[in-house]
């Protein structure tokens, strides 16, 4: 993938104002997020045991994390057995050259790739393309991001930033179609017709996997359009990425599974296709097929005894879509490519608070909780955000040094403290703010304050000392 | 050898990485796993559906994904499926191997049957087909769902993916009423057989154009669904 746009990671704050200017991005975000709420909410409120299965569904996600080597191990059987091979992955790189060297022992220039947030992840597109490779996205709206040279904003719809008229430009140009309309049936069926041709000739296919049993070795890929049966389907050679905790104990457990991703992702009933497979089947499908274990960061994920829930995750994207945040600024203020909430929990934990753009992300959130309500396994979001705050303070503490001590924000909670602590320190205090103030209200509001204070204004307004205190008020009521 | 060293040092190190992260010692996997108790599984694993109630569900929930579903009596089949292939203009029909043959018995002459068995189609063959004629091993009323799980009168998966029309025959004693029974169902399938399943739930479709739905952006773009009344 050629990136035009290549994000340059700043802190959440700083890059949230940017998209917030964005109008089109906050209409079509808006409206998105609208929609799949109300959708949501019908589909889920249909089942009366909606509850009872996102409890399953959390104990069974719960079980694997706390046995993880076991099932890793147990998957791994059963897939030979079944007549597939397993790679393992300490992190991108070694996935990426894992693959790389795969592909090219078949000898081609050219995969059919199912989108996958986890080979995103290890940025295995670039690799490929390193190598002479190109991965062809074959998801109508990955279709669009990649020809667009540009990163995907949401899990599940990953070009809600681009409106019907960008894509019938971007076809036109890259596509090489002379005439297109901008109505969305003749947008699909342009790309219908350039995919299909080139997944007839692919030999071979890459996916990421929704999950895999480890009691019979079967991985799922559940979609919509059917690309995700094209890829597992035609070429001869599969390749599928998995992170670790992607794993599920048993074929049973699909029960629960195959009920709540549909409703809570695209808040179907049941989306379009799940495809299943087991190894491979003889004159039915590839014949080879390749699943990498990733790791990439999740045993330190594993690690944390509270951040541990962050793993059960099923990416379905129900909790970006009830964010507040999220719905003004979009998935790329996330810098990541798990944006939303569960972005703000995952990304700082997998790349460690050393990243200062990851280290500002579980600050990404007012805390309001719709995040937890909804999530289909039940991941106590806001829990993991307002631990992972404080690990991010004891991060600043420990390796801040004299830069940490002199920290405006270090010095004023200081300063604050001191005043708090005595009614006549307060009080003076107030009484001088009200007349130093009177030069930085206006409209009732201060939005701009001098020199280091500006810090704090710039992203919110202060209101000012009212003219009399509610002290003042007390004390001439007697 | 190198890969294959490199390999199995990927697995210790994460192995070691995630039971230090657990804090346990290295463990014996099949006693670990087999010494876990059931988790709790209280949702529901039953429908208090009547057969009636299945059928109907089944074909409303169907036609809800903007597929066309009727209820047919099973002598009417072949029948049906003629006028199917002639009202849609069809004229090359893949089947797959174990298909019903009073099915296809009485189709019009200009339609060509393409037979999977015994000679396989190519994907050029089955790309320039009308449309695919297939059973199935199951179908959710709950969900509007079918299931295909490579079985006799199903046949391989791309046989149902690179026409654009799918037929699709099942028959009411086929219809469970929700997930979890389904699942139950394919347990043989998966355990024993391995063979792959595929759920399909509506033509193919997607909402990536500002959220609207298109169908048919690379599976079939026409489901029709016969469902097989049983005889009382
Ligand atoms: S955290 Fe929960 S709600 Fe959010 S994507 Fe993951 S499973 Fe869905």
């Amino acid at each position: 993938m050629n990136k035009t746009t290549a994000h340059k990671p700043v802190p959440f704050e700083q890059s949230a104002g940017r998209y917030l200017a964005d109008t089109q991005l906050r209409r079509n975000i808006g409206h998105a997020a609208q929609t799949i709420r109300a959708k949501r909410a019908n589909a889920v409120n249909e089942l009366s045991d909606w509850e009872d299965l996102r409890e399953a569904g959390r104990l069974i996600k719960e079980r694997v994390m706390n046995n993880l080597d076991s099932y890793l191990l147990q998957l791994e059987e059963s897939v030979i057995k079944a007549g597939g091979h397993v790679h393992w992955a300490t992190d991108g790189e070694d996935a990426n050259r894992i693959i790389t060297g795969l592909v090219k022992r078949k000898g081609v220039t050219e995969v059919v790739k199912v989108k996958s947030i986890t080979t995103d992840e290890i940025k295995l597109n670039d690799a490929l393309e390193k190598e002479g490779i190109h991965a062809l996205e074959t998801d109508l709206a990955e279709l669009i991001v990649q020809l667009a040279g540009d990163e995907p904003s949401h899990i599940l719809v990953p070009a809600i930033h681009k409106n019907r008229s960008e894509i019938r430009d971007l076809f036109k140009e890259k596509l090489n179609i002379e005439h297109l309309s901008d109505k969305p049936a003749d947008l699909a069926e342009a790309a219908r017709l350039y995919l299909r041709k080139n997944f007839l000739k692919a030999t071979v296919g890459i996916s990421g996997a929704n999950f895999a049993v480890a009691e019979t070795g079967t991985v799922v890929v559940v979609e919509s359009e059917g690309n995700g049966r094209m890829c597992t389907t035609l070429p001869d050679t599969l390749i599928t990425v998995m992170g670790i905790e992607k794993i599920i104990p048993k074929w049973q457990d699909f029960e629960v599974f195959m009920q709540l991703l549909p409703r809570s992702s695209t808040a179907e009933r049941m989306n379009p296709y799940n495809n299943f497979w087991t190894g491979i089947s003889d004159g039915d499908g590839p014949q080879e097929f390749h699943l990498i274990l990733l790791d990439n960061g999740r045993t330190k994920v594993l690690a944390d005894e509270t951040g541990r829930q962050t793993l059960f995750c099923i990416r379905c994207s129900a909790c970006l879509n009830v964010c507040p945040v999220y719905e003004r600024t979009g998935g790329h203020a996330y810098h990541s490519v798990y944006p939303g909430p569960i972005g703000a929990i995952l990304t700082p934990q997998l790349r460690g608070l050393q990243d200062q753009s990851a280290a500002s992300l579980p600050y990404a959130s007012s805390l309001c909780g719709a995040c937890y309500e909804v999530c289909p396994v039940k991941i106590n979001i806001p829990e993991v955000l307002v631990h992972l705050r404080g690990k991010v303070v004891e991060y600043k503490k420990e390796h801040g040094g004299i830069g940490h001590k002199t920290d405006t924000i270090h010095l004023g909670m200081k300063f604050m403290a001191r005043t708090f602590q005595t009614r006549n320190r307060y009080e003076r205090l107030q009484r001088l703010g009200k007349i130093g103030q009177k030069l930085f209200v206006k409209d009732g509001a201060i939005s701009r304050l001098p020199g280091e204070l500006a810090k704090w204004t710039s992203i919110r307004d202060v209101k000012p000392i009212p003219k009399q205190t509610f002290r003042e008020w007390w004390r001439e009521r007697k | 050898m190198v890969e294959g060293a490199k390999m199995s040092e990927s697995k210790d190190v994460i192995l070691g990485r995630i039971r230090g992260a657990l804090k346990k010692e290295v463990s014996d996997k099949a006693d670990d796993l087999l010494a876990l108790p059931d988790i709790l599984r209280s949702y529901e694993q039953q429908s208090s559906h009547s057969d009636e109630e299945k059928l109907h569900l089944f074909a409303e929930r169907v036609s809800e994904y903007r597929a066309v579903t009727e209820i047919i009596a099973e002598e009417d089949t072949g029948e049906r499926i003629r006028t199917i292939c002639s009202e849609s203009g069809v004229k090359s029909l893949v089947v797959p191997g174990g298909i019903d043959e009073k099915w296809v018995s009485t189709l019009d002459d200009g339609v060509r049957l393409l037979r999977d068995e015994p000679e396989p189609l190519t994907k050029e063959e089955l790309n320039n087909s009308d449309a695919v004629l297939t059973g199935a091993f199951l179908g959710v009323a709950q969900t509007g769902t079918i299931i295909l799980n490579a079985g006799t009168g199903q046949g391989r998966r791309v046989l149902t993916l690179l026409p654009d029309f799918h037929i699709c025959v099942i028959r009411q004693e086929q219809i469970v009423g929700i997930i979890p029974q389904a699942i139950k169902k394919l347990d043989s399938t998966v355990i024993e057989t391995g063979r792959p399943v595929t759920m399909i739930s509506g033509p193919s479709a997607t909402s990536d154009i500002e959220l609207n739905r298109v169908e048919g952006v690379h599976g079939p773009r026409r489901l029709h669904v016969l469902v097989i009344k049983q005889k009382s």
